[in-house]
């Protein structure tokens, strides 16, 4: 039977095409699986101070390149009454700042928003040039001769001889040479870098220079932490001046890298830059749409995230709606439960979701068997089936109101959300339970209503799953994977469960 | 209390769903639905191909036109009103007799006129019909049933279901209206389903509720006694409502009058399962046999032949 084998193939392939999106979401885009998941978003900002004297000024201010494991997906200068301009020169981008005449203590602002990100990886990482840029002076290179031949003889190559320098000046008792060095020429941290860089090029180790901002919250107007890298086996490493080789650098990030000067500073005095760093924790699902909104994916231009909020929020509940019908479809075929109506079993979960599912039941059956009683009454007018219906959704509508306003002043503050039920199939659900129970009797009416409310509840409990609420609007591809499912159940030709009960009586016979 | 699915379907029993797109969805034409689905175009299809139905009496078409109902109404004798497009018998009002202002139905309640023409009303509005669709009403004669059916109903018409497969006649059943069940014929609302051999009418076993019973609930009547006479007529009426619409799978309820013999009541396009415990025996294997053969047989009595050669009795 070809029909058959392409349900098959059909219904596979809608869960195939969901199952791929969803991967590709979650391991490209970096969506979140799970609702709760959640990263953290840091806000680096450079404060460039100085004072002016009445001259032109103008400021440049190294900026950061693209690295790896680190999403910029925001910049800022924010800088008022300033020319603000970015350019490259030698390669590497700077941001400038201009104003003629200025007078005062100035203060200038550049952040910039970061995701980290294992995954991502710039294409052009620029490979920095290395340029030997300071004439040592004798003192340096006599202490240097030893310090290094020490460093030198337990070393295997530069990688380890930077391991080892480091080291040794970071003993507690260092020996005589360093410790002649430390005091003469260190008296920060920035020194300390100096120093070695001038010791290691002394042996024509290729290396640059570092100034990294740790991603740590709170920090507040610090210097940039100088570093450095050594070239290695054709491979950048990275030194940590005072703790040695980082092999991890994923809470470093790197604002300024090889020989350029990190602030100029024409017309003005007192300049000086300083970083503060802030931490914003986020769902994850956000920080993917940062990234994937800034990259301007197509799939992520048609997705649900470009509507307004609102719309946002009407989508999130119309899509839960396919989960329902699942439940449905799956009670109905594998089950064999008897509802009265279709999808009013979904329609009703759907309202629960509103009101909770204790008050929702407690104001469902209420409406329903106020509403039974009032039509009871009406049977006696004969009516046309046009007016009947909708004298009896006019009821409802009343009931509602008198239910929702006694229940308030009872303090019973959750009878407001009554309002939710969908009153048209309130009105219905009355009008059909009464014919039933005309023509069925009252075991009938309670058969079919309990149905219902069963599957109501089942599809309620479905469609409340959190992570069913957070993959029918994330990942709204999931839908296919349900409409598959459907699919592939709408040709299911086996028996129904209840059918196992019901002609049980037959096999006992045989 | 509950059955494997293998031990199922080494009865060949047919279920809900298989029933659904193996059957239904394969052998019945969606446009032929109309045809069944509306009584009165049966009505007048079946006396075109010369099959016997209950006398049609009049029909309402609009809420204007009730208050004619009285004068399709024959004076003083019984009569039926029925929604052209209902379904699982519902809103059909069997009246045993009336006097113009009273109408009396088969358990002795009484409807008044107002009463009689609220339910015309509601039949045209759509209520019994599918999804509510404005309706048509038919005004039937009443059937009169045979006597031989005396204690075997209970205030109502007993008729005979009887499913045709390719236009084979498969599988019969008696289905008599009980106490519980207000007279109707419906089994999912009490009525006994008396299941009846193909080849000579008779009683083979019965069940109320899906579950084997002897006697009647309300008459206390031996059910295996049951024997439908006319049998020959009946089968041939049911084999030919196939030649008359094509369904593939459908179900033909016939009853028997005590004047004018058997007449075809309504066609289904989607009969039920429970014939099958009726008769204690599954659909599926029959429907195979039939499926092996079904190219070979040019005519009605050809076909009716077979299944009188290969349906007989509890043959497997």
């Amino acid at each position: 039977m070809t029909s058959k084998y392409q349900i098959y193939f059909f219904s596979f392939l809608l869960i195939l095409i969901a199952v791929a999106t969803m991967t590709y979401k979650v391991k490209i885009l970096d969506f979140p699986l799970f609702s709760g998941e959640e990263k953290s978003v840091w806000n680096v900002e450079a404060k460039v101070k100085f004072t002016g004297h009445g001259n032109n000024v103008f400021v440049s201010l190294a900026l950061p390149d693209a690295q790896k494991g680190m999403y910029v997906y925001n910049e800022n200068a924010s800088s008022p009454n300033y020319g603000y301009t970015t350019a490259t020169s030698d390669g590497y981008l700077r941001g400038e700042w201009a104003k003629r005449k200025v007078s005062g203590e100035q203060t200038l602002y550049y952040s910039i928003d970061i995701v980290t990100d294992e995954e991502y990886n710039p294409e052009n990482l620029k490979e920095y040039e290395h340029k030997f840029s300071i004439e040592a002076s004798s003192v340096i290179l006599q202490a240097a001769a030893a310090i290094m031949e020490d460093a030198y003889e337990h070393s295997a190559d530069d990688i380890s001889m930077t391991s080892r320098l480091i080291s040794e000046f970071n003993k507690p008792k260092p020996s005589q040479a360093i410790e002649m060095l430390k005091r003469r020429y260190i008296h920060s941290s920035k020194d300390l870098r100096e120093v070695l860089v001038g010791l290691l090029e002394q042996k024509k180790v290729k290396l640059r220079r570092i100034g990294a901002v740790s991603l740590v919250d709170g920090q507040k107007n610090v210097l940039l932490k100088p570093m450095l890298e050594v070239l290695g086996n054709g491979k950048w490493q990275l030194f940590d001046i005072k703790k040695g080789k980082l092999d991890k650098a994923d809470d470093l990030f790197i604002w300024q890298r090889g020989a350029v000067s990190l602030l100029d500073a024409e017309g003005v005095s007192n300049s000086e830059v300083r970083f503060s760093v802030t931490e914003n924790v986020v769902s994850a699902r956000s920080a993917a749409l940062l990234k994937s909104s800034d990259e301007q994916l197509s799939l992520m231009d048609f997705s649900l995230f470009v509507l307004p909020n609102e719309s946002q929020n009407a989508f999130k509940r119309l899509l839960l709606i396919p989960i329902g019908a699942l439940v449905v479809v799956l009670l109905r075929v594998l089950i064999g439960i008897k509802t009265s109506g279709t999808f009013m079993s979904v329609l009703i979960a759907m309202a629960f979701m509103q009101t909770d599912l204790i008050p929702g039941l407690i104001m469902f059956i209420l409406v329903v068997s106020l509403g039974l009683i009032v039509r009871s009454y009406l049977s006696y007018l004969n009516l046309l089936l046009v007016a009947r219906i909708s004298a009896v959704l006019i009821i409802v509508v009343g009931i509602m109101a008198v239910v929702a306003v006694f229940a308030y002043k009872l303090g019973f503050k959750d009878a407001i959300t009554i309002t939710f039920f969908p009153m048209i199939i309130l009105a219905w659900t009355i009008e059909r339970m009464s014919i039933v129970w005309e023509e069925d009797g009252p075991k009938e009416v309670f058969l079919q209503g309990g149905g219902s409310l069963g599957v109501a509840i089942l599809a309620y409990f479905a469609m409340i799953n959190p992570t069913m609420q957070f993959w029918t609007f994330n990942f709204p591809e999931f839908l296919l994977a349900v409409l598959g499912l459907i699919i592939l159940v709408g040709r299911y030709s086996g028996y129904r469960l209840s059918e196992l009960y019901r002609f049980a009586s037959m096999v006992k016979r045989k | 209390m509950i059955a494997l699915p293998s031990e199922l379907k080494a009865l060949g029993i047919l279920g809900m769903n298989a029933r659904n797109i193996d059957y239904i969805g394969r052998y019945n034409d969606r446009t032929l639905y109309p045809l069944v689905d509306d009584k009165l175009q049966t009505k007048k299809l079946a006396t075109q191909h010369g099959l016997k139905t209950p006398e049609l009496l009049g029909s309402i078409e609009f809420q204007g036109q009730i208050k004619k109902l009285l004068e399709y109404v024959p004076s003083g004798k019984g009569f039926v009103l029925k929604p052209a497009q209902g379904s699982g018998g519902k809103g059909i009002l069997v009246v045993t007799h009336h006097d113009g202002e009273n109408f009396f139905k088969p358990n002795g309640e009484r409807y008044n006129l107002h009463e009689l023409k609220r339910h015309a009303s509601n039949i045209l509005s759509g209520l019994y019909s599918l999804g509510g669709k404005d309706d048509v009403v038919i005004i039937e004669r009443i059937i009169e049933f045979d006597n031989v059916f005396d204690g075997f109903s209970f205030e109502g018409v007993p008729d005979v279901r009887i499913i045709v497969y390719r236009g084979y006649p498969v599988m019969a059943m008696m289905r008599l209206s009980t106490s519980m069940s207000d007279g109707k014929a419906n089994l999912h609302q009490g009525a006994v389903g008396v299941g009846i051999d193909i080849v000579t009418g008779k009683a083979v076993s019965a069940v109320q509720f899906d579950r084997p019973i002897e006697l009647h609930p309300d008459t206390d009547k031996e059910l295996m006694s049951l024997e439908v006479p006319h049998w020959d007529e009946i089968l041939e009426l049911a084999s030919g409502s196939y030649d008359m619409t094509n369904l593939g799978y459908l179900g033909a309820d016939i009853v028997l009058d005590k004047s004018e013999g058997p007449m075809m009541l309504e066609l289904n396009a989607r009969p039920g399962l429970a014939i099958q415990i009726a008769n204690s025996q599954g659909l599926l294997k029959r429907f195979e046999q039939i499926d092996k053969v079904a190219n070979e047989h040019q005519n009605l009595q050809e076909r009716i032949r077979f299944s009188l050669e290969h349906f007989g009795g509890q043959n497997d």
